[in-house]
């Protein structure tokens, strides 16, 4: 089953203010995009779980027109904070990439 | 049909660009050129003390060259966001810096500042009137933040850059403004609709972004009544579909709704559409203007004073014990520094373990160590610079020195890579205000300031 790093072209994680960090994967091929799409796997509750926040606070988009899947959650530590690891947002990507897609594809 | 034209040098002022490529864009006409020069993206320090992220020989630099290309093409020239914060010392270095080099360029030209730093009696009326909201989970704004506040700024829309363009200004800096704003400003007041001007504004604000390959650049926006085309002056850079799709997701929280002073930008309809190999056109955004002007606050507050320290560890009997050895240290620094009278409520230690998860902290999914070597950054902020410094120099003896059960290692636990080892970082600030006003009018909080340059 391929993961989302041997597919997707864009996974991307940025600051979407100084207290949301926001989680794009985008695809090249649009007809990709609508494949990963209706295996319904990326969800607000996918990013819940990975990120270990209430899904209720995960605002999830799949945006057509981009062949594109963003997901904003509140940052763990408002950015320059005490404790944040990470101000710019820009390395919270990486759980995304392990993960599954039930899709057909050659591996990789 | 109706064509504007803007050219954007980079995502920030400062962050350099080809000179090539701002030559090439040049000879397509753009009425106007410009740069955003902030963001809140480096952290709170900047607002809070002052300065820019960026340094001044990269900024002149890049003011330089568009000073001259726009004076000699009689077009204006416009900064959003100067200085990296858009407070008033930010302002100020920036207007500093474009008349030294107006002088030794000998160029003249009327300039407008933009002043976007709020008082704080007049939000504590704005309060009193209940015309303040917070924004996202921040909780309301209440007289004691506003009070506590280092440095408080109004996010500004469209409308005082207009007016800037209105009175003549060949040269407008601003203070803090909505990234998109001193575009849309232009554009619409050449009359082109709401929505493709705020998209444009949305594309230039980050330079050649929406190009491949991805570096800071100039940008150029042809902006038409129902659609624009994005193209990067430099040969070597391309727009694709994909590149601008990417960028049209950026640094928001949702893909589709852009809140703005004035009104919400859809791109949920949007179309990209490749129109040459290095072209794309993009189209059916829409625009719905807003019941409420609304301006974004932004203010921040200081925590303390910060010092940290950089150390590393190769040893796999101290590697294999990492979290015990740590939780001992604490406990070490804690006595310690009350042995010298520094109580624990007096500063704040932090340690991040690289190699472990000092990138992602608490969402980091993998727990087992797999590295041969570990990096710490030891960071105390305390009530005082001396308080700081006292700990994390205490700290750090205590990484150096305390012992752990099957050490061999019995000179010394870490390596440490620079002599001084602790790094003063001074005042350490946190964001305390997100959040929006409403104001009587869009002008009343960013008064405009004329001045004639002349070289």
């Amino acid at each position: 089953m391929p993961r989302i790093r041997d597919i997707a072209q864009i996974c991307k994680s940025k600051n979407a203010g100084p207290f949301l960090v926001t989680i794009d994967v985008l695809f090249e091929d649009h007809a990709v995009y609508r494949e990963v799409k209706a295996t319904g796997v990326l969800n607000a509750a996918l990013f819940a779980r990975l990120y270990g926040v209430p899904e209720e606070d995960v605002l999830f988009t799949p945006y057509d027109a981009a062949a594109a899947f963003k997901a904003t959650l509140p940052r763990l530590v408002p950015a320059g904070d005490i404790g944040d690891t990470d101000v710019y947002g820009a390395q919270q990507h990486a759980p995304l990439l392990d993960v599954e897609i039930p899709i057909d594809r050659p591996a990789p | 049909m109706n064509e504007f034209r803007m050219l954007s040098t980079s995502g920030i002022l400062g962050y350099g660009f080809a000179e090539e490529s701002l030559k090439i864009g040049m000879t397509w006409e753009p009425h106007v050129i410009g740069c955003d020069g902030g963001s809140t993206d480096p952290g709170p320090y900047y607002l809070g003390a002052g300065k820019s992220f960026t340094s001044r020989l990269s900024v002149k630099r890049d003011l330089r060259l568009m000073l001259l290309a726009a004076v000699a093409a009689r077009i204006p020239c416009i900064i959003g966001t100067s200085g990296g914060a858009g407070g008033e010392p930010h302002l100020q270095d920036t207007a500093a810096l474009v008349r030294e080099i107006a002088r030794e360029e000998g160029l003249s030209f009327k300039m407008a500042l933009i002043h976007s730093e709020q008082p704080k009696d007049w939000l504590l009326d704005r309060i009193a009137e209940e015309r303040v909201r917070p924004l996202g989970k921040m909780p309301p704004l209440d007289p004691a933040t506003v009070a506590r506040a280092e440095r408080i700024v109004g996010m500004m829309g469209p409308e005082p850059f207009a007016r800037a363009l209105d009175e003549g200004a060949q040269v407008i800096l601003a203070g803090r403004s909505s990234d998109p704003a001193q575009w849309a400003a232009p554009a619409m007041r050449a009359g082109i609709p709401p929505a493709p001007a705020w998209y444009a504004g949305k594309m230039l604000e980050c330079g050649a972004e929406p190009t491949v390959p991805k570096e800071p650049d100039n940008i150029f926006l042809r902006v038409r009544d129902d659609h624009i085309v994005c193209e990067p002056p430099n040969p070597i850079r391309r727009s694709t579909p994909l590149a601008v799709a990417n960028f049209a997701l950026h640094e928001n929280a949702s893909p589709i709704h852009h809140t703005e002073p004035g009104g919400l930008l859809d791109t949920s309809a949007c179309t990209f559409e490749a129109v040459s190999d290095r072209a794309v056109r993009v189209g059916g955004m829409t625009w719905t203007p807003a019941s409420t002007y609304t301006v974004k606050l932004e203010g921040v507050e200081r925590v303390g004073y910060r010092a940290i320290t950089i150390c590393g560890t190769r040893d796999p009997v101290l590697i294999g014990q990492i979290e015990g050895y740590l939780a001992t240290h604490r406990d070490k620094v804690a006595a310690k520094a009350a042995s010298f009278g520094v109580p624990p409520s007096d500063y704040t230690m932090v340690v991040r373990t690289y190699g472990k998860d000092g990138v992602m902290a608490a969402w980091e999914p993998q727990t087992a160590i797999t590295s041969h070597e570990l990096g710490f950054v030891i960071e105390i902020v305390g009530k005082t610079q001396d308080i700081a410094n006292a700990v994390v120099a205490m700290a750090r003896t205590s990484m150096l020195h305390a012992d752990f059960p099957g050490r061999l290692c019995k000179e010394g636990n870490m390596a440490f890579p620079f002599s001084p080892s602790d790094i003063e970082l001074g005042p350490m600030y946190r964001f305390s205000i997100f959040h929006v006003v409403a104001p009587n009018d869009p002008y009343e909080m960013f008064p405009i300031e004329y001045e004639t340059v002349r070289g």
